[in-house]
């Protein structure tokens, strides 16, 4: 890539047009397509369901004695939505496209894959309905009830069978980085989905059903599936799409091979035994929590590993962050996540945890990762993709930094406000007076928790607001954009 | 072959096999040992299977995703004990499927709320919190109370639950066990073939909700929150007798 596109992106853009419709027959977009509205429709759905329950928190009445949408029943549809709706399926759309360019093949099965199109959206939907209904297993970003449990797991196979495959039939001696990060995320995701939901229906025709474990074993199986569900789906998986988007739109190589794959194995390694420091002081084994906050340490180096991997790579063309507002958001991402893999370790030790856990710093915590690292490696990624798959650039390079700028602000506002009241909290919680007496009653601190209720679904309204100027500006983007002459091309080639 | 990274990129399989075994290790060594460990559930007298009324009380407080706002697990703190009551003990909750000791309080813990309030409090408060706790940020839940509770597969929901190891009883010697374990009140309460009847006469005996003529969510989410911690009696035990399950 010249020094000229790069003060330029729109001219990487046309320069990928003329790339991408060049090899269209060799390709699935299709899918990749599909998947990559989804995102965004599931972005902004989501996104606004946690408005919507934030403000909740702030002014009680928006409850409206609605049973469908009280906080209790809608926060799992936050959660749904966000992570299995939006990131689930950011992940399906980049890992099609980077493991079909990265092995220089078309996909495994054009109808696995489109069955994993939707399947994954039926999922989405009837988890929401389902929660809306008051279906819910009772167990942190594992609510679905059994039926829907089973069509995730079909779906997740189909999805191991068609990124297996495709690696197979590469082209390419070398499977790349980007999807040993993708295969770990699919094969752990496995792994966790089946055995946290291990459980018995009442009758085949009921929704309900009782966990198979009960108290601390099924304590210590739920926070195992939680904190991996953030270590593979929510983070090796990203940095999967990290390794292939961030050196693209540098158009420069990977800093380290060689880290990459140190931290690579380090970090599959290490995640899986830091679940229990969700658990500590509570009634599971002393040495379950010390052995977790342990490796919870150790996942720092690993996590930096990659943060630096990601941020040199852009080392000799600094520059970009001055011009490139997709360039931006990559790299805000890794800061975000070079943050808040620090905040982690920092929380698993036991006596920060004994402050911060059950207060608001750990909604702080999840969304300085979510929103800072998960949404914005995802918003950057996505504005290198658009315009590949629908063969234009984007409608507006503007839009793309109002985006950033109201998205940064947002979870600034956020987590800010989060950091103050969830201390405030744990403080509060623990005061005595002269007489040895707890200072506070319970409800002291819900009360002044609330200005910063306030602030965090503002941070969020700004979050929010971002993610519909986004829309938008893909919106006009595809409209712009030409897949049926693509396609076209595509069948008069097959045809041939 | 020497063993080289670049053979593991080579080869699909290969990469499979040893990031199945890179990620399935920290499981193996925390969780397993856990359901083989005599000492990770102590051994505590009164802990006993819920009675149908609570069970479908414990159901609602599942579909009404209480656990978001709300722990059951209290710490081994001064100021925990001071504002719950005593730290809460594995035992306490392996009749619990699933767990509920939650992640979050944005309200107070209730793993020991059972007793502290009464039936009536309970009522007023979960149909309009505000006009007990003015600053509370709870939502109402005014269709407990309008709604009758559903008990028509309370035997379905007690035999799945009897799979999962809970004795609830469905022959004469299960039952003469459960005597043997809970003593003879309990054990009836246990038994499945008298669930409808058993959680009539609590529901119509305690009056939960303090409307006689009906059996409504309402008594079943107050027949459990009332029940919450009150199993274990620590007056029996010593106060370091519980450490050593630490």
């Amino acid at each position: 890539m010249s020094t000229a596109s790069v003060a330029n992106p729109s001219s990487i853009d046309s320069s990928a047009t003329l790339a991408s419709s060049a090899v269209s027959e060799q390709y699935n977009y299709e899918v990749i397509r599909k998947f990559t509205i989804m995102t965004l429709v599931w972005g902004a759905v989501g996104m606004f369901v946690g408005l919507y329950i934030a403000s909740e928190l702030a002014y009680p009445f928006l409850n409206f004695d609605i049973p469908y949408i009280t906080f209790g029943r809608l926060r799992p549809v936050h959660t749904g939505t966000v992570i299995f709706g939006f990131g689930g399926s950011a992940l399906f759309a980049t890992s099609y496209y980077v493991v079909q360019r990265t092995c220089q093949t078309r996909l495994f099965s054009d109808g696995m894959a489109s069955f994993t199109f939707w399947g994954w959206q039926a999922v989405i939907v009837c988890a929401a309905l389902g929660n809306m209904f008051g279906y819910s297993q009772g167990r942190e970003y594992a609510e679905m009830e059994w039926p829907i449990d089973i069509l995730i797991e079909v779906v997740w196979v189909t999805y191991l069978i068609v990124f297996v495959a495709t690696l197979m039939r590469r082209k390419q001696p070398h499977i790349y980085v980007a999807n040993w990060f993708y295969l770990a995320f699919i094969l752990a995701t496995a792994l966790l989905h089946t055995f946290n939901n291990l459980a018995i229906p009442i009758s085949l025709f009921s929704m309900k059903s009782y966990s198979l474990f009960s108290g601390a074993q099924d304590a210590m199986t739920q926070w195992w599936y939680g904190h991996n569900a953030v270590g593979f789906f929510l983070t090796a998986a990203f940095l999967g799409m990290m390794y292939y988007f961030v050196p693209k739109q540098a158009g420069k190589p990977v800093y380290s091979y060689r880290l990459s794959v140190l931290h690579f194995w380090a970090i599959i390694f290490l995640y899986m035994w830091a679940g229990a420091h969700h658990l500590h002081w509570t009634a599971i084994p002393d040495w379950t929590g010390t052995l977790a906050a342990t490796f919870s340490i150790m996942l720092l180096l690993p996590s930096w590993g990659g943060m630096i991997n990601g941020i040199l790579t852009l080392s000799g063309a600094w520059d970009k962050l001055r011009t490139d507002p997709i360039m931006r958001f990559l790299i805000v991402a890794l800061s975000f996540y070079g943050m808040s893999t620090f905040e982690g370790p920092m929380m698993s030790l036991k006596d920060v945890n004994a402050l911060s856990h059950y207060t608001d710093w750990t909604i702080g915590h999840v969304h300085s990762g979510a929103l800072g690292w998960v949404a914005m490696i995802t918003f950057g990624s996505l504005y290198h993709l658009v315009p590949r798959l629908w063969n234009t650039p984007m409608h507006s390079q503007k839009l793309i930094n109002v985006h950033f700028w109201l998205a940064t602000v947002g979870i600034l506002l956020y987590i800010v406000a989060m950091w103050i009241s969830g201390i405030m909290q744990g403080l509060m919680w623990r005061a005595f007076d002269d007489f040895g007496n707890l200072q506070y009653s319970f409800v002291e601190a819900v009360a002044r928790a609330h200005p910063y209720y306030v602030m965090r679904a503002i941070g969020g309204a700004s979050f929010l607001a971002g993610m519909l100027v986004m829309c938008y500006n893909m919106f006009r983007t595809i409209r712009e954009g030409s897949t049926e002459v693509h396609d076209q091309q595509y069948a008069i080639a097959s045809a041939h | 072959m020497k063993l080289k990274h670049d053979n593991i990129e080579r080869n699909v399989g290969l990469l499979l096999i040893l990031t199945m075994l890179a990620i399935s290790a920290g499981g193996l060594v925390e969780i397993v040992p856990l359901f083989f460990i005599k000492e990770t559930v102590e051994k505590v007298e009164g802990v006993r299977p819920y009675s149908p009324l609570e069970l479908r009380g414990r159901d609602i407080y599942i579909r009404e995703g209480c656990y978001l706002c709300h722990s059951q697990m209290i710490r081994p703190f001064r100021d925990e004990a001071l504002r719950y009551g005593h730290y809460s003990l594995a035992a306490e909750s392996k009749y619990d499927h699933p767990f509920q000791w939650g992640s979050k309080r944005t309200g107070p813990d209730l793993a020991r709320v059972g007793g502290k309030y009464s039936n009536e409090w309970h009522a007023q408060h979960l149909t309009a919190p505000r006009s007990l706790v003015p600053q509370s940020i709870m939502p109402n839940y005014p269709w407990l109370g309008k709604t009758d509770l559903d008990y028509s597969d309370i035997t379905l929901r007690m035999k799945a639950l009897r799979t999962t190891g809970v004795p609830y009883s469905e022959s004469k010697a299960e039952y003469e066990r459960n005597v043997k374990e809970f003593g003879e009140d309990v054990a009836k309460t246990l038994v499945i073939a008298d669930a409808e009847k058993n959680l009539v006469t609590q529901a119509q005996l305690g009056n939960y909700d303090s409307n006689p003529g009906n059996i409504s969510e309402l008594d079943a989410v107050i027949a459990y929150l009332q029940v919450l911690g009150t199993m274990v009696d620590f007056k029996k035990y010593d106060d370091d007798y519980f450490v050593k399950f630490r």
